[in-house]
């Protein structure tokens, strides 16, 4: 078999592929990731980048205390978020565990939203430690349910332990489970990852099996999206698509909680991998709280005056 | 081989802003000047801009509700706390008074000790207004009915220039479980911030008394207009814009106030709302 002519999918081949990467300048990363987040976005720019980000969302749920009733006031709120506002645009996707993305999908239908996907977390999602059967049946579950997208995390006990073709493998699997039915993102948990090196050599592997997005944690675990690992993942992607002409998504979630956050991601966006990957098709951000942030930041460009979270939803 | 003593190259202290217990510059980076008497030089305070008024209201919303749910009983202990720390500094405050304002020491002396006393009567209303405004009601009904004063969330004061004034404000709107916002003007920042500093080692959780030194006439209109502010004490502005701020505030139905002098616990009750509680009898 053949992965984009780089690799064969053999262990042999993927340790070669990866340790050919050059490793990540860690100081370098940090320090332009920080230069770029003091870019200042006003007034037009600011409202392109307000709406423009409240359509990247997946807006997100993902606790042990969700109930059905949760999830569809969240679907009404994504194909809605701001009630008293149509030009608001519905955000990327509604993203939940498996069992809750049937009352989704079918919630979504039934209030205009069809043109919203469900994204699923699969594979024994946060921790992934279930057996590769269990995976499969969960990413199939979930498809049947009606998901689009499914979110899968790698087994970074593997990874770390070097057994790059374990992962490889697993990602390639769901990868045939989604077929054409559903977008495949690959969440890596960088928090776990620990350096900016195994970030990269996760985003290459998981491009090379195949994903359609690559994510950098669950929200789950601190640190998650911070900007230098973003900056690793978009050089990865626009290196990857060099080298192959296909492009693949990023996904930081986790810890983008305000305007502010989410304005320096797009810029990060913008000046790494380039315009082409500022739309909700190849960039994402997995968010709860960040979305009530976004629509206070909008009230106040449009009001004048410093809005109040007493008027938006509680999720 | 004798050598002369040196003359001492004084330690000048740099005026921030007071948000969320932390002393952090003004967004802006802008400063003004405050001059004694005489004109001589004193101190380069932080002129905040609307952005510190931002952060400054976050932050007191974010304190807003373990402030109010402390007991009554605690937050009169960490109210009489900063009494007790302003008792120590006493002589700080006396002198910056009277270096930065019109009155005399003696007066600034006097001051000060009024002030200190009013602090401590207000922190021993926390575990009285209860008794004082809250009630039984009697209702036509098989049911009890209650009145409980709350607090009404996040309070901005616009604070004249007088220190007691100041001190006086602060104190009626946190003792009921307020989180507060202070916009100080002129040469009231030099005091102000030293009394920042008693509230930072004081207990006092972060967030709950918010200070911005600067140009009230810059502030006030942004946050009679801001939706996360419940109440306004407009005690400090000058009459004639009271009318613009109140009816920017009336957006969110906001509670303006402006108070004469004196302690009072109308003033308390002024940034308090009646919750009113049915219960059905013999249930």
């Amino acid at each position: 078999m053949s992965f984009y002519g780089l690799v064969d999918g053999s262990e042999k081949s993927l340790v070669q592929f990866l340790d050919q990467l050059s490793g990540v300048d860690q100081v370098g990363a940090e320090s332009r990731a920080a230069m770029l987040a003091t870019r200042s976005i006003k007034t037009t720019s600011k409202k392109w980048a307000i709406e423009t980000a409240i359509s990247m969302v997946d807006l997100t749920t993902l606790e042990g205390a969700d109930t059905p009733g949760k999830v569809r006031a969240l679907c009404s709120k994504a194909v809605r978020p701001d009630p008293t506002d149509p030009t608001v645009p519905s955000v990327g996707a509604i993203c939940v565990y498996n069992d809750m993305v049937e009352i989704a999908r079918t919630h979504l239908d039934s209030i205009g939203g069809k043109h919203v996907p469900v994204a699923a977390v699969s594979t024994a999602f946060p921790s992934g430690r279930a057996s590769m059967e269990v995976k499969i049946q969960d990413t199939q579950d979930a498809i049947s349910a009606g998901a689009a997208e499914i979110d899968m995390v790698i087994d970074r006990g593997a990874f770390l332990a070097g057994k790059y073709g374990l992962v490889f493998d697993e990602i390639v699997k769901i990868r045939d489970v989604c077929g054409e039915k559903a977008h495949l993102k690959v969440i890596f948990e960088t928090g776990e990852l620990v350096t900016y090196d195994n970030v990269r050599k996760a985003s290459y592997l998981a491009m090379l099996a195949g994903a359609d997005f690559i994510k950098t944690s669950t929200g789950k675990v601190a640190p998650a999206a911070t900007p230098p690992v973003v900056l690793v993942m978009l050089e990865a992607v626009r290196d990857f698509y060099t080298l192959t002409q296909r492009r693949i998504g990023v996904k930081p979630a986790g810890g983008i909680r305000t305007t502010k956050d989410a304005i320096k991601q797009l810029v990060l966006v913008n000046e790494t991998a380039g315009p082409e990957w500022l739309t909700p098709q190849l960039f994402r951000i997995g968010a709860s709280a960040l979305l009530n942030d976004l629509l206070m930041q909008r009230m106040k460009m449009s009001d004048g005056y410093y809005a109040s979270p007493n008027y938006v939803t509680i999720d | 081989m004798a050598t002369k003593k040196q003359a001492r190259v004084d330690v000048k202290k740099t005026y921030k802003l007071f948000i969320n217990g932390a002393f952090p510059r003004s967004e802006s980076g802008r400063v003004f000047e405050v001059t004694a008497k005489n004109g001589a030089f004193i101190a380069n305070p932080a002129l905040a801009s609307r952005k510190d008024l931002r952060d400054a209201v976050t932050a007191a919303r974010a304190a807003q509700t373990g402030w109010s749910k402390a007991t009554a009983y605690n937050r009169g202990q960490i109210l009489y706390r900063i009494a007790e720390m302003l008792e120590g500094r006493a002589e700080q405050f006396e002198s910056e008074i009277a270096l930065t304002s019109q009155i005399t020491a003696l007066k600034a002396q006097s001051q000060v000790l009024d002030a200190i006393d009013r602090w401590v009567w207000y922190a021993g209303w926390s575990d009285k207004l209860q008794a004082v405004s809250g009630a039984t009601n009697p209702v036509a009904g098989p049911f009890f009915n209650f009145s409980i004063s709350e607090p009404q969330g996040v309070v901005a004061i616009a604070s004249s220039v007088s220190f007691i004034d100041f001190i006086d404000a602060i104190a009626a709107a946190v003792v009921s479980g307020n989180t507060t916002v202070v916009l100080v003007p002129g040469s009231l920042a030099v005091p102000a911030m030293s009394f920042a500093e008693v509230l930072a080692t004081s207990d006092l959780p972060a967030g709950v008394i918010n200070i911005l030194t600067g140009s009230l006439d810059e502030l006030a209109p942004w946050a009679a207009s801001h939706m996360d502010i419940d109440g306004f004490d407009i005690t400090g502005i000058d009459k004639k814009k009271r009318g613009a701020l109140k009816e920017a505030g009336a957006e969110n139905l906001k509670r303006i106030h402006a108070f004469s002098k004196g302690q009072s616990p109308t003033k308390i009750l002024a940034f308090m709302e009646s919750k009113t509680v049915w219960h059905s009898v013999g249930v």
